[in-house]
């Protein structure tokens, strides 16, 4: 299918380009930019006057909650809720059920995926067999099938001669290691950041040295090993300023946020509210503040939206109680803006943190518009404000704090391997 | 409109009285007007047995419309209610509910030999059958506004007519 | 996100009482008043007052407890309420209702007020926010967070005996890591102008930024007894000594024990108070518990007081 894209503002990251564009696709690639190549016959003009056209986005962490989680999501509906967010490509963790330390597994996964048609999906694989922490996965099979690297989600391994060994072995061929930093004994029983806001509503607390203990250990073992690491969510000032001091000593480490982080405290637990209930935890204004600086000098990397879709119910229950996490991938690129507003980022830099930036953690040839790439592209009006409801979101996860708010940012049209996957 | 002197309705009331209570007559008066009048009655007319005070705010029938008042004070009837003579006594006799709280609370110190109730002024608008034995002055007071019972710094009593109920004052 | 205040209905009273925490002086003095009122109700014969007649009032304990339990029930029953009890179990074997499933159907049985104890904070909250105006919710303790009447009633205490909270120097003592008692006193004391509300206990016992909440902070019982006016001794509960957080009863009782040597260093009519129950030997001495310094009985009887004065605030409002 022919798609002439006219009148945008064509917004490049990788490139540099911010301008007045047209865009021609054909042959589910971009096969111009402004110039129509010659007797271009267009199937489909999108008159994307007023609005931006960047690359979809690449989210670096959301939950399909297949296979094992149907009852919360399935890739259907989540497919669906990542295109309607302009996003084209995402990184699934392996904290399914079971988890994704089987190539069999994986190869389905990408195959559901696959016919679907919507987005791209790259699946993590588990770095340790049913993430327990004790024996390694096959990686170089789970490499065959499909992932682009190795995780144990959010769980720890606790056995740090072990972590060792599965940094080492990753290391060998070259595959990246992707770990969320946090001592399961420094945070056990935690649910919230160990401030004053868990002391006076008397929740068990998750101090900040949970993440940096741990942070200091995997930045040492990466060190001695030679891996390839990506740090997941960074949620304390103090992992932010010994990333900056390691990229600054020349070590190899990428790392990102989640996208409620970058704009909640725990002060916004309010009076137990359970959609703040996220891992990491929310943590100090202090914390919070230094999160958004790491973004704006770029010792953070990327934005990711940690897509977890949460039943309802499990989100109706005492804060303690309740299952952590906040649908995401509908409110990635409209908190990036509202972050960017905030901050007085540029919007180029703003959208490379969800682009660009994501697509050099990967390693990918995404995340531009480039004439010969896949057309995966974001069509959105960055002047419309959405509000948040959970009749407007497609996930089948309603769960967010930011349930009733206006946001600025709508996307209009989203396409994937120049089909249009998404349409307001 | 012109009110009558509350002193002298006092005086009334006393002489009303005089002959009909005993020392051992239980006199209990009702917060926070009725108590100032009882204070009088007790000092005037002798009677040994020491003076009742009571608050019907737990006994209100209206307490689903307007909760629980502020500045409850508790009761306290130093007496035993049973088989007892009692003389209850307010300011202003209206539509007889404080009356019915209050005699439901006595009922609950004891079982009286007989009550008798007091009152400075009977304004009519009764809603309920109370009636009182020993009345200083009757006359109307338009609805919507409350006739209230003052005393001053020098315990001088007297009556005004306002739009609004009297805040409680503290007992002195 | 939730912006108001959930315990206040939309005419700014109170509709549900979670946590003593965010409410004005003048409702906790208004509270101690009624309660006062309230005490000479118990010292007749016929103990009991109409307000509550027609009204029911649901007991709903996640946490087994008889004492807190049958006061509430005793100050229900003064003030002729209909009494429901429920005992659930929290084992999580039998999690089949929901918290707010088991809600819906008493409410669907025409509850007019919820008394709730639970394991986890945040929970009568919770059913405060489901419920809404069509009940009242009062929180009778829910995990660490809060335990609001205890807080009240130990402010009835520390006034009955004191007086002016503006004169008063208050130590709580012990396990204030894990105490929802200790928590709701500071708030009430501390909203009611006591100007020197003190924390005692070891680093593993006190709660992070616990300055924060407008305490001083002491490690060392000695310095931090000397001229109190107020003791309140919080209870030591076994699962600490497993935890890591302590080594042995033995070693707590020599440190943080209240012995008549302590309390000695305390002003010389300062008064003792536990919450009950007392482990005699670990918190706190015999001598002490059975000395004339301990007001711990009539806190029993002060405890209904309050909560019926609790209880007919909110139903009238």
């Amino acid at each position: 299918m022919k798609i002439h894209i006219k009148n945008g503002r064509l917004i490049d990251p990788a490139s540099g380009t911010d301008a007045r564009e047209d865009l021609y696709i054909d042959l589910g690639e971009v096969a111009a930019v402004g110039r129509a190549p010659e007797g271009f016959a267009p199937d489909r003009i999108i008159d994307a006057a007023g609005l931006v056209v960047c690359p979809g986005l690449i989210d670096l962490s959301a939950r399909l909650r297949e296979p094992g989680f149907e009852y919360k999501a399935t890739l259907e509906s989540e497919m669906q809720a990542a295109a309607a967010g302009g996003v084209t490509s995402l990184v699934c963790p392996p904290d399914t059920d079971p988890p994704l330390d089987e190539p069999g597994l994986v190869e389905m996964l990408k195959f559901r995926a696959r016919s679907l048609n919507f987005v791209n999906v790259y699946p993590l694989g588990a770095l340790t067999a049913g993430l327990a922490g004790e024996r390694l996965t096959e990686m170089a099979v789970l490499s065959d099938a499909g992932c682009i690297g190795f995780s144990q989600a959010d769980a720890p391994i606790p056995d740090t001669q072990v972590l060792w060994r599965a940094m080492q072995y990753a290391s060998t061929f070259g595959f990246p290691v992707w770990l969320r930093p946090q001592d399961g004994f420094l945070a056990r029983e935690g649910v919230a950041h160990d401030g004053v806001v868990a002391t006076r509503l008397g929740l068990p607390g998750i101090p900040s040295f949970a993440e940096t203990i741990a942070l200091s250990t995997i930045l040492h073992l990466a060190r001695a090993t030679g891996t390839r690491l990506h740090l997941c969510r960074l949620s304390t000032a103090e992992a932010v300023a010994m990333v900056r001091r390691a990229k600054d000593e020349g070590l190899a480490v990428t790392c990102d946020v989640g996208v409620h982080h970058v704009h909640l405290s725990d002060m916004d637990i309010g009076y137990f509210d359970s959609h703040s209930h996220l891992v990491p935890p929310l943590r100090s204004q202090r914390d919070r503040d230094a999160l958004r600086a790491g973004l704006a000098d770029g010792t953070i990397d990327a934005i990711c939206s940690d897509h977890a879709p949460v039943d309802e119910d499990m989100k109706l229950m005492p804060f303690s109680e309740s299952e952590a996490g906040a649908t995401g991938l509908e409110l990635l690129l409209p908190l990036t803006l509202k972050w960017a507003m905030e901050a007085r980022v540029p919007l180029a830099r703003a959208l490379a943190a969800v682009t660009s930036g994501p697509a050099g953690i990967l390693k990918l040839d995404a995340g531009t518009v480039r004439p010969g790439n896949p057309a995966d592209l974001c069509v959105f009006d960055p002047e419309a404000q959405v509000r948040i409801t959970a009749q407007s979101l497609r996930s089948q996860g309603k769960n967010t704090p930011f349930l009733g708010y206006e946001l600025p940012g709508q996307v209009r049209y989203t396409l994937a391997s120049g089909q249009v996957v998404y349409e307001a | 409109m012109k009110l009558p002197d509350a002193e002298a309705l006092c005086e009334a009331l006393i002489a009303q009285l005089r002959g009909h209570v005993t020392p051992d007559t239980g006199i209990v008066g009702i917060v926070t007007g009725g108590v100032w009048l009882a204070e009088r009655l007790h000092r005037a007319l002798g009677v040994s047995t020491e003076l009742g005070v009571l608050d019907p705010s737990f006994y209100r029938d209206d307490f689903d419309q307007v909760g629980l008042h502020h500045d409850i004070k508790a009761s306290q009837i130093p007496f035993e209610v049973a088989g007892r003579r009692v003389l209850l006594v307010d300011d202003v006799l209206y539509t007889g509910r404080t009356v019915r709280g209050a005699m439901n609370e006595l009922f609950d110190h004891g079982r009286p030999a007989c009550i008798e109730l007091a009152v400075l002024v009977d304004r009519g608008g009764r809603e309920l059958p109370v009636a009182a034995q020993y009345v200083g002055a009757r006359f109307e007071v338009p609805p919507g506004k409350v006739l209230v019972l003052d005393r001053d710094a020098l315990g001088r009593l007297s009556l005004t007519v306002s739009d609004k109920r009297r805040e409680r004052k503290a007992q002195t | 996100m939730m912006a108001r205040n959930p315990q206040l209905n939309d005419k700014g009273t109170l509709q549900h009482l979670l946590t003593v925490e965010g409410l004005p002086r003048e409702i906790l003095i208004h509270i101690l008043d009624t309660a006062a009122s309230f005490i000479s109700v118990a010292e007749r014969d016929v103990k009991k007052v109409p307000l509550l007649r027609g009204k029911s009032v649901f007991n709903l304990f996640f946490e087994p407890s008889t004492r807190t339990r049958t006061t509430f029930e005793i100050a229900a029953k003064r003030l002729s309420a209909d009494v429901i009890n429920l005992n659930i179990a929290t084992s999580s074997s039998t999690k089949g209702e929901t918290l707010l499933d088991t809600v819906d159907n008493l409410s669907a049985m025409h509850a007019d007020m919820f008394v709730v104890r639970h394991a986890a904070s945040g929970a009568a909250h919770l059913i405060a926010q489901h419920v809404g105006a069509q009940a009242h919710v009062i929180n009778a303790g829910d995990g660490r967070h809060a335990h609001p009447t205890q807080g009240l009633l130990d402010s009835y205490t520390i006034r009955h005996y004191k007086r002016d909270f503006t004169r008063l120097s208050v130590a709580v003592v012990g396990d204030l890591l894990h105490s929802r008692v200790a928590r709701s006193l500071v708030h009430a004391l501390t909203t009611l102008g006591t100007p020197d509300v003190r924390a005692i206990g070891p680093k593993t016992l006190l709660p992070t930024a616990m300055e924060q909440l407008g305490v001083r902070v002491y490690h060392d019982m000695r310095a931090g007894l000397r001229d109190c006016d107020v003791v309140m001794m919080l209870r030591l509960q076994n699962e600490r000594m497993k935890g890591a957080l302590l080594p042995s009863a033995q070693e707590f009782f020599k440190s943080y024990g209240l012995t008549p040597e302590k309390l000695a260093l305390a002003k010389p009519d300062a008064i003792v108070m536990h919450p009950g129950p007392m482990n005699r030997g670990v918190e706190i001495d015999s001598a002490v518990a059975d000395g004339k310094q301990a007001v711990i009985l009539p806190q029993v009887s002060f405890g209904i007081a309050v909560r019926m004065a609790v209880m007919s605030i909110l139903a009238g409002n």
